[in-house]
């Protein structure tokens, strides 16, 4: 990737909070990244990390209240989407950003016919009308991989499987050529063998149509297959941030290094004892003005109690935030 | 099946299982047909030892799991738990055996009734099955709470408290309350994210091996049935495509369902996935209402030929201790 290609979308700085009844949760907290076309960047966390929160919030799909963006700019063709309004944010969603979320029966409209809902974003965004959009729809079932179309054109959600209504999901994203696809946990309820499938075709689509993607998962697996840069995030803050043969070769963060290790391996040498991270993740009801990882972390020293460390860049192209590295040459264990 | 230590009897001998499950349709609920959810399913559960029984969803590992404890009906099949046959026992009978036979549920949040305090959870299956003095069952409780690692603080505090890894904690205290030999583990981990999972695996670990407890793990997270598991089951569509030792399996899988399963998992290091070729099955696990003719999995099986199509595999010890359904080893 060329370096002096303006990204297709740039985050600087955005916060979301939550009002509970608890106070303020701030969900994320401060991310910044920029994302490059023909790239895939794989977001890593667990529930509750803010992974989600965080692409939900570049569309406007948070709910409002509790949430509230508080602060920070998105840029995308040049739009700040953060300030855009609901109008022109809609012609965005779904034409020049596309969507794909877990669970493919819930994301899908069951009273309507798949190929309904595919002509649907042809017809509002591309102005497409009868005939036309068919066709479209037609070529994008068949891009995904869905035998037979015109027979499975008129068919309703209820009469696919999970790995058939996830394609049908990805056609609808596809459906306007966006230039950014956002993937959130799209594999998750799939069993391995069609997971399989739907990497195989999510590879396939990426060389055919090039467009930019951002891969939302907790599976570090399905990442080191398909991604190509990849943020780890913890407790609503990006930790590390590198590219994919880097950070699994390399990580930093003992967050990373520790996430890595808990993950059993199906092929080569088998642990005798899998490593855990001790204790759990914490609700984020203030402003850190420390490490959130601190309380699980091996190496926490006095400083991680009372600055939050910054992403800083550590190696080329590889960002982490652990005070750990601020004198450079220190790696962990 | 022959036991590959003929000298260790088995804990649980499980003998052509078979849960069906009626099909009704029409005002008079009359039964078109049926979904065979376990189909003629053999194992054998040794003491002491873990058996992983893994499949993808639907193909009735879990239903194999609850039929062995009783907590489903069997059609057919005998299930024999330390030497005495109870597919056929009445409630009451079973109701004596329980005890040494219990179950860790996938979702802990459900799993708990949200209404009781911990050691109200804890203390149920005592109270149900014996006769203690309120003393005796409090000091029991704490000592459960010691051994899964919960702060004995926490007893009075109601689940919604805890979190997703300490709630399973609770679960697994309650299951080892009435000291039991057998515990069936149903997905205990899927609902749990990644740092915990390890936490709660390592924690089943010392368990067993402080009190020589048996699993069935049935679970659909390969990797970590390879690490916990002394043999695994492999299921597909109802019926046991192989068993064999877990380094075995892992490293040769035989049948060509097992072979496309665990080339389908992805690898957590991007060296390995580069090279990684996943055997891509095609379409979609067939219905078990409506399984097709001959083999299971002939119709996404690449290496299948005509007697598959004709013909129902058995499930055949090839290798002691290694058995596979499979035409291409039966000849």
């Amino acid at each position: 990737m060329a370096e002096d290609i303006s990204p297709v979308l740039s985050v600087k700085d955005l916060k979301v909070v939550f009002s509970t009844r608890k106070g303020e949760v701030h969900a994320v907290n401060t991310i910044n990244f920029d994302l490059n076309s023909g790239e895939l960047l794989g977001v890593v966390g667990e529930s509750g990390s803010g992974k989600s929160v965080t692409m939900m919030s570049l569309l406007g799909l948070l709910p409002s209240p509790p949430a509230r963006i508080n602060g920070g700019t998105v840029s995308f063709e040049g739009k700040d989407l953060l300030k855009v309004n609901p109008k022109e944010i809609r012609k965005i969603r779904g034409g020049e950003i596309g969507f794909i979320f877990q669970d493919p029966m819930t994301s899908l409209n069951p009273v309507f016919s798949v190929g309904f809902q595919i002509m649907e974003p042809l017809k509002k965004h591309m102005g497409l009308t009868g005939r036309k959009a068919q066709d479209r729809a037609l070529e994008l079932l068949d891009l995904v991989g869905i035998p037979d179309p015109k027979k499975r054109f008129k068919d309703y959600p209820h009469q696919f499987s999970g790995g058939m209504r996830q394609r049908v999901m990805i056609a609808i994203a596809l459906a306007c050529d966006p230039k950014l696809l956002i993937a959130d946990e799209p594999t998750t309820a799939l069993d391995v063998t069609i997971q399989a499938q739907i990497l195989e075709l999510v590879r396939d689509l990426r060389k055919k149509l090039g467009m930019a993607i951002i891969w939302i998962t907790h599976d570090l697996g399905v990442i080191a297959g398909i991604a190509t840069r990849v943020i780890v995030m913890y407790a609503g803050q990006i930790v590390e941030q590198a590219n994919v043969e880097e950070l699994f070769a390399n990580p930093q963060h003992p967050y990373t290094k520790a996430l890595i290790g808990t993950i059993p391996a199906v092929r080569g040498e088998r642990a005798k004892r899998l490593n855990s991270i001790r204790g759990q993740a914490p609700t984020t009801l203030r402003e850190p003005h420390f490490c959130s990882f601190h309380p699980r972390c091996d190496f926490a020293f006095d400083k991680c109690t009372s600055i939050n460390p910054q992403l800083i860049e550590q190696r080329k192209n590889h960002l982490v935030a652990c005070h750990l590295f601020e004198d450079k040459g220190v790696t962990v264990g | 099946m022959a036991d590959h230590q003929p000298e260790n009897e088995p804990l649980v001998e499980v003998r052509d299982l078979k849960v069906y499950f009626p099909v009704l349709a029409g005002v008079l609920r009359r039964k078109v047909g049926e979904v065979k959810a376990v189909d003629k399913v053999s194992l054998d559960i040794m003491q002491g030892e873990t058996l992983g029984l893994v499949g993808e969803s639907g193909c009735g590992k879990t239903t194999a799991g609850r039929a062995i404890l009783r907590l489903n009906d069997i059609t057919d099949g005998t299930v024999k738990i330390k030497g005495k046959y109870i597919h056929k026992s009445s409630l009451k009978e079973i109701r004596k055996i329980r005890p040494t036979m219990q179950m860790i549920f996938q979702d802990p949040q459900e799993s708990l009734n949200p209404r009781m305090t911990v050691s109200a959870i804890i203390s149920e299956p005592l109270t149900e099955h014996q006769n203690l003095s309120k003393k005796e069952r409090e000091e029991r409780v704490f000592d459960l709470m010691d051994s899964v690692g919960l702060n004995r603080d926490f007893a009075t505090r109601y689940p919604h408290e805890f979190s997703g890894g300490q709630r399973q904690r609770i679960g697994i205290a309650r299951a080892l309350a009435l000291n039991p030999e057998l515990i069936v583990c149903d997905e205990p981990i899927a609902a749990l994210d990644v740092s915990i999972q390890a936490q709660v695996v390592n924690l089943l670990e010392d368990l067993q091996e402080e009190r020589n407890l048996t699993y069935l793990f049935i679970s659909h997270d390969l990797g970590m049935v390879r690490h916990i598991a002394t043999r695994v089951a492999v299921m597909y569509l109802g019926q046991i495509v192989e068993i064999g030792k877990s380094e075995s399996l892992y490293s040769s899988p035989l049948h060509p369902y097992t072979e496309a399963l665990l080339s389908a998992v992805p690898e957590a290091d991007p060296e390995i996935e580069r090279t990684r070729k996943a055997i891509v099955l095609s379409g979609d696990v067939p219905s078990p209402a409506n399984p097709p003719e001959g083999c299971n999995f002939c119709n996404r099986c690449p290496k299948a030929f005509d007697i598959c199509h004709k013909v129902e595999p058995t499930l055949t010890e090839i290798e002691p201790g290694r058995f596979v359904s499979c035409h291409l080893y039966n000849g």
